[in-house]
């Protein structure tokens, strides 16, 4: 049975529909790639599972349990087992690393602050910023503060990990450094949602690619056939494009 | 003219009329230290009722939204008045002091939510997000994580606004409170000249204001942004 | 509560009330529009002039925006009266909001050259244009945008501010509540209804030069 389980969901910004009917699955373990052009409600998605996005219709189910989205306990059970990790202005500004990933623990979960920091601690040092830790955000660079955005989430022992275009808004050079993170997670068998433009890190780290237009689920399947050889018509238009990524003349 | 008026300076800055004026000092500064101290709390409460996020009850917020563009809209001459009259059709007679003090806090309440609730929007949404789902108190959101990076944006409109309370303060004189333009009045009274009296009122506040700008301008300096460590 | 409203004693002034609202507009529009030209001088001075008048304009600005208006208009009505030159409550009120509408509107003014872009001008200027029809089509249209908000938003200050000439006696909103207050004695209803009226101005101007900016000017911003 999957862990996460999206059936029929249905969302809009203010008058503007954003999600029509949109279903998908990830099983436990599972790393699930979600891709499409820019509008099409992938970041949505996201925002509706962790109850940022009011769902007009449809059910979020997870662990084979319905969410209650306007009830705080079910909403606060959710959001302690599931993490989200945005593009950008994840960490907080005015704490530096370590405080970053110790606040929510403590805070929210209430556990002891001296278990806290060393986990913390070996946290950081597994996504290698163990001597950025005092560190403020405004001193670190995109890279690395994405980086520290992601230990802070595992700080809080998700068993799904969302992560929304993390790489995003980064310069090109940082990009690898926080993919190569993404990776050591997958490989650890941490369950997660991507949505993400890097197509080829897509295609290697993802068990099943679904692909979004215009709000509607328009394609899923392994890497190889969504990103390769798409069925759908709207697919194969993405798929030209994303595959003229690497810039070449125009053939006369 | 100008031998008059140098005629009259001995007299004028006698020890007496200095204690007097010193007082006068200290009326105007405490009027707007009590006022802004008062106000500013119940400007802060005003700007949460206005912040969905924060709380979400429609009654409130539109009456804290009513509240605030009342006040706004008033000449605070009008609103003393309001004040005083009003108090006194309750029933209870207050002192020109507590009237005025009432309507610097009326005023310093609607002023700061305004711009209390333009810092509180002015952190990126992404940072209440991301505590929120991190499974933080609503209050903890705001304390720990919102509020430290919106002070940047309250602080210095604050502190400029509480220069303009103490400039306020004058209009309290038309209750026959003992203040530093009150001062003035009574020294013209006394038989010194309008330009002497006026003038020198005129001269004190200009440098009390710029005496609170130099202190505001160190205070910003520290604390510009509160570490978390 | 022991006290009773008596609003009917207050009705038939109405007329005469609304009569100090207009007076109040002209003030305001006199002291605006005064310290509008002063400002828009001291602006340009600040800007363009040689070193040595900068620190004068500069403590000119400082001066005006640091004193109460009140003060400001006692010394003028009282001082000016002592020098043999009886001026007439209303322009005493006039010049001395001035002087500070003057010293706001200049740092408006000065904020609204300095936002002008080096890399607009030197765009306009690479594609051609000469300096008038930089002026015109780029320079005007974005100092409009920047400034007029700003100033609009003042102009609705300087409404409320008028209600201090009632204290040396001119007949404006404020000024007629005074007079039918000494009539009637019904302080509160006198005072509610001129607070009424204040709101209503405000409201009646904001919708005005909303309207004015956006469909005249083009410009979309929120004003007061």
């Amino acid at each position: 049975m999957s862990f996460l389980s999206i059936t029929e969901i249905d969302a809009s910004y203010g008058a503007v529909p954003v999600l029509r009917g949109v279903s998908l699955q990830v099983a436990r373990g599972q790393v699930v790639g979600l891709i499409g052009p820019s509008g099409s409600g992938k970041s949505s998605v996201l925002r509706a599972i962790t109850g940022l996005l009011r769902l007009t219709a449809g059910e979020v189910a997870l662990d084979g349990s319905a969410v209650d989205y306007a009830n705080p306990a079910s909403l606060r059970a959710l959001r302690d087992r599931v993490a989200i990790v945005f593009q950008q202005y994840n960490l907080f500004q005015n704490m530096t690393a370590l405080a970053n990933v110790t606040l929510a623990p403590i805070l929210a979960k209430r556990r002891d602050h001296r278990e806290v920091e060393a986990e913390a601690m070996a946290l950081l040092e597994k996504v290698g910023l163990a001597d950025h830790m005092r560190h403020y955000p405004r001193e670190l660079s995109g890279g690395q503060q994405q980086r520290v955005a992601m230990a802070r989430a595992l700080a809080l022992k998700p068993e799904l990990l969302l992560l929304d275009e993390v790489t995003s808004a980064l310069d090109p050079e940082l990009v690898n450094e926080v993919l190569d993170t993404i990776g050591l997670l997958a490989a650890d068998g941490m369950t997660m949602l991507i949505v993400s433009h890097e197509m080829a890190f897509i295609r290697e780290v993802a068990d099943q690619v679904v692909f979004m237009d215009e709000g509607r689920v328009v394609e899923t399947g392994p890497p190889q056939h969504v990103l390769d050889h798409p069925c759908s018509e709207r697919a194969q238009r993405f798929a030209a494009k994303i595959l003229r990524r690497q810039w070449r003349p125009k053939t006369p | 003219m100008l031998h008059s008026l140098l005629s009259e300076l001995p007299r004028f800055f006698g020890p007496y009329n200095l204690l007097f004026l010193a007082q006068a000092i200290g009326v105007t500064i405490a009027l707007t230290i009590v006022g802004c101290g008062i106000g500013y709390n119940f400007g802060f409460a005003l700007a949460l009722l206005r912040v969905q996020r924060i709380i979400d009850i429609p009654p409130l917020r539109w009456s804290a939204i009513g509240f605030v563009e009342l006040v706004r809209r008033l000449p605070f001459l009008v609103l003393l008045f309001l004040v005083m009259f009003g108090f006194q059709a309750g029933g209870y007679t207050l002192t020109g002091m507590a009237v005025a003090c009432i309507t610097i806090i009326l005023r310093a309440a609607a002023i700061a939510s305004e711009t209390v609730r333009a810092g509180l929007e002015s952190v990126h949404p992404n940072q209440w997000d991301a505590a929120a789902t991190m499974n933080l108190s609503r209050l903890d959101q705001l304390r720990h994580v919102v509020l430290p990076q919106a002070w940047r944006v309250i602080l210095p409109p604050a502190m400029i606004q509480f220069i303009q309370l103490l400039k306020a303060t004058s209009i309290a004189s038309q209750i026959s409170v003992i203040e530093l333009t009150y001062a003035g009045k009574i020294m013209n009274q006394k038989g010194f000249s309008a330009t002497l009296s006026y003038g020198t009122v005129l001269i004190l506040y200009y440098v009390l204001c710029l005496a609170v700008e130099r202190v505001v301008r160190r205070m910003e300096k520290r604390l510009v942004l509160p570490q978390h460590h | 509560m022991a006290y009773s409203f008596h609003f009917n004693q207050v009705w038939p002034f109405l007329p005469y009330l609304l009569g100090g609202a207009w007076v109040t507009v002209e003030l305001a529009a006199c002291a605006f529009g005064g310290g509008a030209l002063f400002g828009l001088l001291v602006a340009i001075g600040i800007e363009s002039a040689p070193g040595w008048l900068r620190g004068p304009l500069a403590f000119y600005r400082s001066f005006f925006t640091n004193t109460p208006q009140l003060v400001k208009i006692l010394l003028i009505f009282f001082g000016l009266g002592e020098l043999g030159w009886f001026v007439p409550p209303f322009w005493a009120a006039v010049f001395g909001l001035l002087l500070a509408e003057s010293a706001y509107l200049a740092e408006i003014f000065r904020a609204g050259f300095a936002s002008v872009n080096r890399a607009e001008l030197d765009a306009a200027e690479t594609i051609g244009l000469t300096r008038m029809q930089t002026l015109r089509h780029v320079t005007l249209p974005h100092l409009l945008q920047t400034v007029f908000p700003p100033l609009a938003n003042q102009f609705i200050v300087s409404i409320l501010y008028t209600s201090l000439g009632a204290i040396i006696g001119v007949e404006e909103l404020t000024g007629r509540a005074f007079n039918v207050d000494s009539q009637t004695f019904r302080s509160l209803e006198i005072f509610i209804i001129v607070g009424v009226l204040y709101v209503a101005l405000t409201l009646v101007s904001t919708a005005v030069l909303y309207g004015f900016g956006r469909f005249v000017l083009g410009v979309r911003a929120r004003i007061f």
